[in-house]
């Protein structure tokens, strides 16, 4: 028996933990990663259903709709549908990763390598994440709104807070900024300066909707549009704006949006994150392996759990769900590193910059500078598209057949990076809707417009969400739809419940 | 360098409060939910959990989404005889494609089902029959424990310390700790006596050797008289208070007048009875004997859900009790409750011999009888009788009930009695 080997049983105690992460953070360190410090913490299947159901965050305020997650979490893992993840990461500074009790060392290790060192170093490295969220705040934030709401909740009902919320989530989505950089809020400013804002929003509301009665007959002509440029971000223009929300309502609508927008780099960067995760914990415990510190049994429990993770169906599979972004981030992201060692001809023509040169710099880079979208537009490489077998297929509602656009072939390869880069963008996958106008001398209603993309039509939960959306505004909301063509068409309107 | 932090030990209901809420949200469709569950179950599983069905677009949470139409091109994966320009026939189902979108939110129009703990349960099914708080609690609550002495612990509040252990180790740690201190002492000692019996020794050296004597004495001083290391608490745990057996005799009248509804609220009613005395025994045997003209000794099935046609002599019944009784259930060793229900009918020169049976039989080996007469009719003879009994015996409920909600007030006095 080699005396290097760390553990021969599939047993974990907190000191092989340690003497595992001692080995990971060196081989990491090795592959000059970049992270904030780790805390891992060792929980129960029953907190790990927990943490899933708060959608990850440590620290969630209460609502019934984690209550919902919570149940359906619990039920398919009782029935075994599936297993817990191995892995709930939060971006925070220090990064926290949880471990489950019921995990083998093997498990706990791959976990320390994939979420504590692969995701931790994306978090801390990833423009995305470095511009759209506060690692240092997150967790004080967190704290404060969770206090917030069960303050707010005490003084004026469950309901009235939960009917708030529910509002706020249904448009929760369309919640965040796209290109202004939020300010770090340390904990105290943020108490400070919400007590400021309640003072100065109502005031300002008032200004807003005085209506003056001499200026009247200019009204009509006039025909300056409020706000005069279209906004995207529907909560910040309901909290700056909405007339009959009181302070605390805004407040929470602003709790919202905060989490909205702290989320909303990891949508938009799931395939590179996992792919990045996945290629670490790889080449971590592979490295591990090489140096003879980990058996051969633990290489080949690792090696099946890591082939589950990677596995990419087939379109015409049961177990088919669309592309596995793990597969295809681990994918790329080896191909990255295959490249710069190996180049073949191909490589050359495709990738001139990359193709031969340092692997860790090339792959260090990509992971720094990208987000799906563009990450798929710039390395999605044709061998990547034969492996997987990619191909296109064009769905077009006034024709009666589907048609196989492109495939994985010489003419295709550029279509098919094109049309999967396309379909990772978010501005694409989700209905574009944005506030136009508001009647600001009439019934003070608010209109929101979608521009349909490709003749896209919006689902049928539209009254519903409109409801909410009138909930918040106070006053009478209207969707207008933009065709393809520039025509505009009022689809929808309600009116707010009394 | 990273910190592991064991978090077992903290609470793992932080999702209760979200999984309350969410249940008073639904609490309309819950409990719709468990009224069928109820009339499904057998009586002695009442007390689990339940998986509890809400349709899914009940409690969706809705936002923007694109429908299915309009114009997209989607990449698969895994190709394997398509070339460009295939033209394949739209799948149908779903307009827009395979996976994809559509089944986005992972539950597509699906039920939502959930499991509702026994706890939730029991307080959904409590809320349907309108029991007051104070008897809800007595159901709810799990077995009784009685707290014993059980040696000593190292933790503990500070009230529960105990002085003379606690001393007693303090006393062997100081022996322990000062042990090899007096010995090094003596050691000195003993060479600084020798020193001195020596005119040229080295007064220097002997400094030396008092020092350290004086630093190995205040090292000696310095342990302490007491340390949280010492202290022993008297430890307590919990043992399961003794409990005795009982049997629970089900008797219901199966003729044809006793429609499935009826059957229902029997079986309420039975179900309670079983609730009350889980609480206070630790094993029970139900026996179910249905009768029409003649009485047998049934399962569970049978009970509830055969049908006889025919006459009606409730007669039978209390004698096939007495005789299971009699051969069974000899009254030392065992409580026995009754609980019959029935719609009243019965044939009219049986119903004396019914309340002979009792007063003279029965009644006096039994903890308790309840009777419940589901009906809107006017009293008839069986009730009359049994009207008598209730005179002769304390221990003798009935009640006259349309509707679950009517099944509670059998049960005050018997609660009653028990809570004194």
């Amino acid at each position: 028996m080699n005396k290097k080997i760390l553990s021969d049983t599939s047993e974990w105690t907190f000191e092989l933990v340690e003497r595992y992460n001692r080995e990971i953070a060196r081989v990491a360190a090795g592959f000059k990663l970049d992270t904030y410090p780790l805390q891992v913490e060792v929980i129960t299947s029953e907190q790990m259903m927990d943490a899933y159901s708060s959608v990850g965050m440590p620290l969630g305020y209460s609502h019934w709709s984690f209550g919902k997650q919570f149940l359906a979490t619990e039920q398919r893992y009782r029935r075994g549908y599936m297993g817990l993840a191995y892995e709930i990461v939060i971006n925070s500074n220090p990064c926290i990763a949880y471990l489950m009790e019921e995990n083998t060392m093997m498990m706990q290790a791959l976990v320390i390598a994939h979420a504590g060192y692969g995701h931790n170093s994306f978090f801390k490295n990833n423009y995305l994440f470095t511009t759209w969220t506060s690692a240092d705040a997150i967790i004080d934030y967190l704290l404060f709104a969770k206090n917030y709401v069960a303050e707010c909740e005490e003084r004026y009902g469950i309901q009235a807070v939960e009917a708030i919320l529910d509002s706020c989530h249904a448009i929760m989505n369309y919640g965040v900024d796209r290109y202004k950089r939020p300010p770090k809020l340390s904990i105290q400013k943020e108490i400070a300066r919400q007590k400021e804002r309640e003072t100065y929003m109502q005031s300002q509301l008032n200004e807003l909707w005085r209506t003056i009665p001499h200026k009247e007959e200019v009204s009509e002509q006039t025909g300056d549009r409020y706000p005069t440029e279209p906004q995207e971000n529907l909560l910040y223009f309901i909290e700056k704006n909405a007339p009959l929300l009181e302070p605390w309502q805004r407040e929470l609508v602003r709790i919202v949006r905060k989490v909205a927008q702290y989320f909303y780099p990891q949508r938009q960067t799931q395939v590179m994150n996992e792919g990045w995760a996945t290629f670490w914990h790889y080449t971590i415990l592979n490295q591990m392996y090489d140096e003879g510190l980990l058996s051969d049994g633990f290489m080949i429990e690792f090696l099946q759990s890591h082939t589950n993770v990677v596995a990419q169906p087939t379109f015409d599979s049961k177990f088919y769900s669309g592309i596995n972004p793990y597969a295809l981030g681990f994918a790329m992201m080896s191909d990255i590193k295959r490249m710069c060692q190996e180049p073949t001809a191909e490589d050359h023509k495709w990738f001139p910059d990359i193709a031969g040169s340092d692997w860790l710099q090339a792959l260090d880079f990509a992971m720094r500078n990208f987000k799906d979208e563009s990450f798929i537009a710039q390395y999605l490489s044709p061998k990547i598209i034969r492996d997987f077998k990619l191909f296109g297929v064009l769905d077009d509602d006034r024709r009666n057949e589907l048609e196989i656009a492109v495939i994985h072939n010489d003419e295709g390869y550029q279509a098919i990076r094109q049309n999967l880069s396309d379909q990772y963008n978010i501005g694409n996958n989700e209905p574009n809707i944005q506030v136009y106008n508001i009647d600001r001398r009439g019934d003070r209603s608010l209109t929101l417009r979608h521009v349909q993309f490709n003749r896209r039509p919006l689902a049928d939960s539209v009254p519903e969400v409109l409801k909410h959306v009138a909930r918040l505004w106070g006053f009478k909301v209207k969707l207008e739809t933009v065709k393809d063509d520039g025509s505009v068409e009022l689809t929808s309107q309600v009116e707010p419940q009394k | 360098m990273a910190q592991i932090i064991d978090r077992r030990l903290n609470g793992k209901n932080k999702s209760a409060v979200n999984r309350q809420r969410f249940l008073k949200r639904y609490s309309e469709q819950i409990r719709k939910s468990v009224s069928d569950a109820i009339a499904g179950r057998s009586i002695t599983d009442i007390e689990q959990g339940e998986s509890v069905s809400i349709p899914a677009k009940d409690i969706s949470e809705p936002t923007f989404r694109h429908g299915t139409g309009g114009k997209r091109q989607t990449i698969y994966s895994g190709n394997k005889e398509f070339t460009p320009g295939d033209k394949i026939p739209r799948p149908s189902g779903q307009a827009g494609g395979k996976g994809g979108k559509a089944s986005n939110s992972g539950e597509g129009m699906d039920d939502f089902v959930f499991q509702l703990s026994k706890e939730e349960f029991l307080e959904f099914f409590f809320e349907d029959l309108a029991l007051p708080n104070l008897v809800k609690t007595k159901l709810a609550t799990i077995q009784d424990f009685k707290t014993v002495r059980a040696g000593h612990s190292p933790n503990g509040v500070p009230t529960n310390i105990h002085i003379v252990q606690s001393m007693r180790g303090a006393l062997a740690r100081r022996i322990a700790l000062r042990g090899p201190y007096h010995k090094k002492i003596t050691d000195l000692e003993k060479e600084l006596a020798g020193l001195s019996l020596i005119p040229e020794a080295d007064e220097e050296h002997k400094e030396k050797i008092r020092a350290e004597i004086k630093s190995l004495r205040a090292k000696a001083a310095r342990i302490p008289f007491i340390d949280p290391f010492d202290l022993r608490y008297y430890n307590r745990i919990a043992q399961p208070k003794p409990t005795t057996q009982a049997v629970m005799f089900c008797l219901m009248d199966i003729s044809g007048s006793m429609d499935q509804n009826k059957k229902d609220i029997a079986k309420r009613f039975f179900i309670l009875l079983y609730l009350f005395l889980k609480r206070t025994y630790e094993k029970i045997d139900i026996v179910f004997i249905s009768h029409h003209t003649i009485a047998k000794e049934v399962t569970e099935d049978e009970f509830f859900y055969s049908r006889e046609t025919g006459g009606t002599v409730v007669s039978s019944a209390l004698r096939l009790m007495d005789d299971i009784m009699k051969e069974k259930y000899a009254s030392s060793d065992w409580n026995i409750y009754a609980a019959q229900a029935s719609d009243g009918d019965n044939w009219n020169d049986d119903s004396p011999i019914c309340r002979n049976l009792l007063t003279e039989n029965i009644m006096p080996y039994l903890q308790y009888f309840a009777y419940i007469e589901i009906t809107t009719e006017n009293p008839q003879n069986l009730w009359r009788e049994y009207l008598k009994v209730k005179d002769d015996c304390a221990n003798f409920a009935m009640q006259r009930i349309e509707t679950v909600g009517d099944i509670y007030p059998v049960f005050r006095e018997l609660f009653k009695k028990q809570l004194v």
